[in-house]
């Protein structure tokens, strides 16, 4: 059986702003309106990436359990697939986990992901933590979504059930709203 | 936002088979080179075997291309042969030539399959190069995003996203029960 979601997993509405669907704690997760903490990590074994370097344009959070587990490679390369059309409504997209940064390199590798995958290693979770997005009793991140304006506001979340791909629907449309207030939809 | 509902319906782009009054339809969206894909492939072929005229089948595309290097280049070979009428014979030989070893997708396996069906190779290695078809591809996959799908396959019963166990029995009962609501 392939990782799938299950029923209504990508269908939180952004009126509220993400919703607290069964399986998901996307109310523990820092909200909309409020300012994204700034961060800096490794993402590769001697580059590190500061959140506060993409102010300016909107930013994708992806904080995802760990590298390798089936569901997250299907997540991410999801994402990798999708990323042109990330791009293209200006955002950039940060995959986070406690994984460390050679770890990531490898699975970057492996699955020819284009885009950066921060390793909130040390202090483990710290970064997850500061977005309400760790799962103490694993010691992983949740597999929450996050999207930034170019202000650094959180304008949407969404906590996913840690076995379940949010797919992506969710982040288009909230990348959408940034450009259409009024929330028209596109697809 | 999705709401696991299919977007767009199916229409006249997509590839159908069986009646447009069929009181079911299942659309699969699928990627040639997926081994779930391929696993659900002859479960998918039994149920349009043992439902006939009461299903409905549609194939969309929806290539992981990062993960799936041959997936993109297999999509756009059944597109191509869907112009000449032949995309449901060119996606069954995608599926069953699997078996054949590791390298059934590569383009002269995919050359050799237009070949099979009485296609002009020649005409398919220039749609390839060309990508002739890559943006008719494209256009499945951006629909299956917004329809919510987040891995392959994914099925879609009557519109409506269907998470539910797809191995036989249950992905029949499923459709017999939503033929049944109809």
């Amino acid at each position: 059986m392939s990782a799938k979601a299950e029923a209504g997993s990508t269908q939180q509405s952004r009126k509220n702003g993400g919703g607290k669907k069964a399986g998901g704690h996307t109310e523990k997760l820092l909200q909309p309106g409020t300012e994204a903490p700034d961060f800096t990590l490794n993402s590769t074994p001697d580059q590190t990436v500061s959140l506060s370097e993409f102010r300016g344009q909107p930013v994708i959070l992806a904080f995802y359990p760990a590298d390798w587990s089936p569901v997250c490679g299907d997540q991410m390369s999801l994402y990798n697939e999708i990323l042109p059309e990330f791009h293209k409504l200006g955002a950039e997209l940060l995959g986070i986990s406690v994984d460390g940064s050679w770890c990531h390199a490898a699975f970057k590798d492996a699955r020819n992901l284009q885009f950066p995958l921060l390793a909130d290693f040390e202090p483990k979770g710290e970064v997850c933590r500061m977005y309400g997005a760790y799962r103490d009793e694993e010691g992983v991140a949740e597999r929450a979504l996050f999207v930034i304006d170019k202000d650094g506001k959180i304008t949407w979340c969404y906590c996913s059930p840690v076995g379940v791909n949010p797919g992506a629907d969710g982040i288009l449309s909230a990348l959408e709203d940034l450009h259409e207030p009024a929330g028209k939809e596109s697809a | 936002m999705s709401d696991g509902q299919l977007k767009p319906a199916v229409n006249e782009r997509d590839h159908v088979e069986g009646p447009e009054d069929a009181p079911v339809t299942l659309v699969e969206y699928g990627d040639y080179e997926c081994p779930h894909c391929a696993r659900a492939y002859p479960i998918v072929k039994e149920i349009r075997e043992r439902m006939g005229d009461r299903l409905r089948f549609v194939y969309r595309n929806f290539p992981l291309r990062e993960a799936h290097p041959h997936a993109e280049h297999a999509a756009e070979a059944a597109e191509w042969a869907g112009e000449s009428g032949k995309f449901w014979e060119m996606h069954g030989a995608l599926f069953e030539h699997r078996s054949d070893g590791p390298d059934w997708l590569d383009d002269d396996r995919l050359l050799q399959y237009a070949s099979d069906l009485g296609l002009d190779p020649n005409d398919l290695e220039r749609a390839l190069m060309e990508e002739r078809y890559r943006s008719r591809v494209r256009t499945d996959f951006m629909s299956g995003v917004r329809s919510g799908v987040n891995g392959t396959p994914t099925f879609f019963i009557n519109g409506q996203r269907y998470d539910g166990n797809w191995d036989l029995p249950e992905l029949l009962d499923a459709l017999e029960g939503a033929g049944a609501a109809r």
